[in-house]
């Protein structure tokens, strides 16, 4: 141990358990990815709220790279702005890593890099004999390099008391029961944590212990959570074209397709196809659609521009199909492996000429799950691509989450007609055109290809079309059309979608309104600013077209703050035109910094105003 | 002929709107050729799609096969859309119409991800060396040194499509003239059985823009010049489904190639001048280089091959189309979830 001169040793009264976040500094492809999840699954196993974000470049060796872990015995899950602890094994960024510690923080450092970091007296500092540990673990050398962030794990086990046998129980899951690499891994980190116990003095105040808060509960990412709801929406046609942070989700559903494989030949009823790009994706899922499947795609930006014509020919010719869109920062290819909710404004209008689309904003894994299987009903009950906006903090990082409940409704399929049905319909109606709003919630019947009729037939198509689905440049019928299109958006679709989510009292005239996953962040900022006297009222967008009720809370408030993950204040600015003038007392709190949003950002920005 | 297929349907059931292509377009013969395939071989318009890209090419489904389900796609994206589709329901046939720019201009890199896949439907390439839509600009098939009054001399070489989709990995590649009226038919239905991705360039004249003697994709270039590599004949064996049996025509015995296509029909040619092998790829590979070179327009059927095995078959895909499974196989059990989720705990 180097405990700095003037640092106070704390007493037992000053103990701080549970409630202190660590960055894990390393360099990306080190093997430092199992150590962290190592740590977070046993942190999680010790019944302690913990969430793990990994703030990673966009490369595969050699770049710094981060991983922060924040345990809150309160139960926020948000990214935290400053860590107490930091594990400085990159000699890369060692320096700031240091710098950036608060006073009183935690600094466990790699020896042979230690004479880089910059002299604080005012932070404890725990050195890691990396070489000489490694010298003693009976590693082979080819191994050698990927289990020495083991070290930090013993370090931090021992250091903050996590009990060793729970870290091999996470291991050994890590590795998928293996025992072998596990028991390799698993002997580094005894021998950091013996060498702590024998050699060095505790003399911080951070402490974990176990607790009862995550009982019942799981570990997951967003992404894995939207491919499991894909699977147990009935997902048949899959096409992407690789991309972060939105693969996971596809090699999510590669993962558990075997699930709805036919019973008795073991065939799959999934086709997954990986496109040459995104514009085949697009194709695909669209033609998977038109012929009667649930078809769907994940991409991010990037992606979602090349799909941008596809988009608009299915939202015209009202093709059923779902995209997910992984949101990272852009423009172009941005900042490829930080998120972002920067893509609302082009999604939601994707397509040229007047077109909109339906988006779905999950907030949580278990939306995610949700609005995957969920996307498909609404595709087919609206005859329409379904957007869901998703991002890569929730889609990559490992998220507490209640286990997910069993889809409560049977599978929805729409205003299909079968070859009876449509017999029928022609019955009662006279004909029947594809494009005929019997209903008046502005949905046609479909037909799909197979439906043997001899009037099922109708030819599917992004130009200029009447009724029946003839080609026609007539002014009139093209007028007509829109309206029926608007009015199943923003009637049909804007009553279906998932509506907002509000906490609201009327005793309160401040309003945050948010979506996605900022939801954690502002949920513990709300507490906060509660604490000083400033109460708020709350509600979390979960789709577009706006519901109505958005507008009802905004006039409900003196002021009204938006909260988003951009730059430019993109919800904001939708609202701005589906509710014109009617907003005059919402402020636009904007960042995109690429990183998830914290509780403190938050808290400022309203002070700003409020204070 | 018969005024009534096996289906009880008479020629004009498997006909479409009224063609707006100009009068006298190459691509309303090939129109009419795919109306009389499916009327003559029986086929029931409702298990078959058509689809398309954009031009003036792709317009034609609206004037075929009426009662078929039809989708006019993207420029150039047809075939991921047909990939789709037939992967979500792969017991329908499809026959797709594209153009020379759709397919070898903005759509080359489907056009070669379709073969790959090797996604089983008839891929019609009705090539004109122009784009019409969009009132003549020179395509990527337009011949080399040819002038057009609008937009001057062609300086680029012209991509051969045939040659393309060999490459590519196609496993039936054809040529063939719109006003070959028989060659095209007989192409036609060989094209529908096969099992694979079935490809058949067929030069069909714009009249408006490209008609000019010295192109080889005129109408008196193609009238003139077609070598035709044999004579083709379909012999369906008595099995195959409604559709009816097609007798074997006079033909001259000795210089016969009988060509086996999967579901136990012939497809049986007569060879004319060459003696031209479809089965043998490297042959196929050279004939095609060697007409290129000395501007020799050849049609039949270029090669042949077994067909791998097809995308649906590869990805070990339930025998029937996807889309016909029941609700239940849509959602694994509520046991399932609850199995998953422990794996997360
Ligand atoms: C993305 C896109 N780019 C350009 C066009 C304009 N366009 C329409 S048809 C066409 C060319 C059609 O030529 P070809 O495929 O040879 O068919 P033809 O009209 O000659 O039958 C073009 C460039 C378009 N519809 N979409
Ligand atoms: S412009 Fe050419 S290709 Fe188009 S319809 Fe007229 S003749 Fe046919």
């Amino acid at each position: 141990m180097q405990a700095p001169t003037n640092f106070q040793t704390q007493s037992p009264g000053d103990v701080i358990i549970n409630d202190f976040a660590f960055s894990v500094a390393t360099a990306n492809g080190s093997g430092s990815q199992t150590s962290n999840n190592v740590l977070v699954q046993t942190l999680f196993n010790m019944g302690i709220p913990v969430n793990g974000k990994n703030l990673f470049p966009s490369n595969i060796k050699g770049l710094p790279t981060w991983y922060t872990i924040r345990a809150s015995k309160d139960g926020y899950t948000a990214r935290r702005a400053t860590t107490e602890i930091v594990v400085a094994y990159n000699s890369a960024t060692v320096v700031e890593d240091v710098h950036d510690l608060p006073s009183g923080g935690v600094c466990i450092i790699r020896d042979d890099i230690q004479r880089m970091a910059p002299q604080r007296d005012d932070i404890v500092t725990y050195v890691v004999p990396i070489k000489d540990l490694m010298n003693q673990a009976d590693v082979p050398s080819a191994f050698s390099k990927r289990v020495e962030n083991m070290t930090y794990v013993g370090a931090v086990a021992q250091l903050f008391d996590i009990p060793l046998d729970m870290i091999y129980t996470s291991l050994l899951k890590n590795f998928n029961g293996k025992a072998k690499p596990a028991e390799m891994n698993f002997a580094v980190i005894q021998l950091a944590y013996d060498y702590f116990k024998e050699n060095v003095e505790k003399v911080d105040p951070y402490r974990f212990e176990k607790m009862n808060g995550t009982a019942g509960k799981i570990l997951i990412t967003g992404n894995e959570a939207g491919a499991l709801g894909a699977i147990f929406g009935g997902v048949q046609v899959v096409s992407w074209y690789p991309i972060t942070p939105s693969t996971s989700l596809v090699d999510g559903i590669i993962t558990y397709k075997h699930l709805r494989n036919d019973k008795e030949t073991g065939q799959s009823t999934v086709a997954v196809i990986q496109a040459e790009d995104e514009l085949a994706a697009a194709g695909m899922i669209i033609g998977a659609g038109f012929a009667g499947a649930r078809s769907m795609t994940a991409t991010s930006g990037p992606g979602i521009s090349l799909m941008a014509e596809f988009a608009g020919l299915a939202h015209y010719a009202e093709i059923p199909c779902v995209f997910w869109d992984i949101t990272r920062m852009g423009p172009s290819t941005g900042m490829p492996t930080r998120t972002s909710q920067g893509d609302i404004l082009f999604t939601y209008y994707l397509g040229h000429g007047d077109s909109h689309q339906f988006c779905l904003m999950p907030g949580s894994p278990e939306e995610a799950f949700e609005f995957g299987w969920r996307a498909f009903d609404l595709a087919e009950q609206l005859q329409a691509p379904i957007f869901v906006l998703s991002d890569l903090d929730l889609g990559m990082n490992n998220w507490m989450a209640e286990p997910f409940t069993y889809p409560d409704e049977p599978v929805k399929r729409g205003k299909v007609l079968n070859a009876e049905q449509l017999q029928q319909f022609i019955g009662e109606h006279g004909s029947w055109g594809r494009y005929l709003d019997v209903d008046g919630d502005g949905v046609g019947y479909r037909t799909i290809p197979g439906t043997d009729h001899p009037m099922a037939a109708y030819f599917a198509r992004g130009t200029g079309h009447d009724e029946y689905a003839v080609y026609s440049e007539r002014s009139d019928t093209w007028l007509k059309n829109m309206a029926r299109l608007k009015h199943k958006h923003y009637h049909t679709g804007r009553q279906m979608l998932p509506q907002p989510i509000i906490d609201y009292d009327e005793s309160k005239s401040i309003g945050i309104i948010t979506f996605g996953t900022n939801e954690p962040a502002i949920v513990e900022a709300r507490d906060l600013l509660a604490a000083q006297g400033i109460e708020t009222n709350y509600l979390r967008v979960r789709s577009l077209p706006l519901a109505e009720s958005v507008l009802e809370f905004i006039k409900a408030h003196d002021r009204v703050y938006v909260i988003e993950n951009n730059f430019d204040g993109q919800l904001h600015q939708i609202m701005k035109v589906e509710f014109a003038e009617q907003i005059a007392n919402t402020k636009s709190l904007s960042l995109g910094d690429g990183l998830p949003m914290a509780a403190r950002w938050i808290i400022d920005s309203i002070l700003e105003y409020e204070g | 002929m018969p005024s009534e297929n096996v289906l009880g349907l008479s020629r004009n059931d498997y006909k479409g709107r009224k063609s707006t292509l100009c009068p006298g377009c190459g691509h309303d013969s090939i129109s009419n050729q795919i109306i009389s395939m499916a009327f003559d071989l029986g086929l029931e318009q409702h298990n078959l799609l058509k689809m398309s890209g954009i031009g003036c090419s792709s317009k034609t489904p609206a004037y075929f096969l009426g009662r078929s389900h039809g989708f006019n796609a993207l420029h150039g994206r047809m075939p991921s859309v047909v990939t789709g589709a037939l992967m979500a329901n792969r017991e329908l046939k499809a026959v797709a119409v594209s153009g020379d720019g759709d397919t070898g201009s903005i759509g080359m890199g489907q056009f070669k991800h379709v073969i790959r896949r090797n996604i089983p439907f008839v891929y019609i390439i009705e090539n004109n060396g122009v784009y019409g839509l969009t009132k003549g600009q020179f395509s990527a098939t337009a011949d080399e040194g040819q002038e057009l009054k609008y937009y001057g001399r062609n300086d680029l070489p012209a991509i051969d499509l045939a040659l393309e989709a060999i490459i590519a990995g196609a496993t039936f590649v054809a040529r063939s003239f719109s006003g070959d009226a028989k060659q095209v038919q007989s192409l036609l239905q060989a094209a529908i059985r096969h099992k694979g991705i079935a490809v058949i360039d067929i030069i069909s004249p714009c009249v408006t823009f490209n008609n000019s003697e010295l192109s080889t994709k005129s109408y008196p270039y193609g009238k003139e010049n077609e070598i035709p590599l044999h004579e083709i004949q379909v012999v369906a064996p008595d099995y195959v489904e409604a559709k009816e049996e097609i007798t074997i025509g006079d033909y001259d015995a000795g210089e016969i190639i009988d060509v086996d296509m999967h579901d136990g029909t012939l497809v049986r040619l007569k060879k004319l001048g060459r003696d031209h092998d479809p089965r043998n790829r490297l042959q196929a590979l050279t004939v095609l280089e060697e007409a290129q070179r000395e501007e020799l327009f050849l049609t039949g059927l270029i090669y042949y091959e077994e067909p791998r095995p097809t995308l649906a078959e590869a990805e070990n895909l339930v025998p029937t189309g996807l889309v016909k499974l029941p609700a239940e196989a849509l959602r694994p059990s509520a046991d399932q979830l609850a199995d998953v989720m422990a794996s997360f705990r």
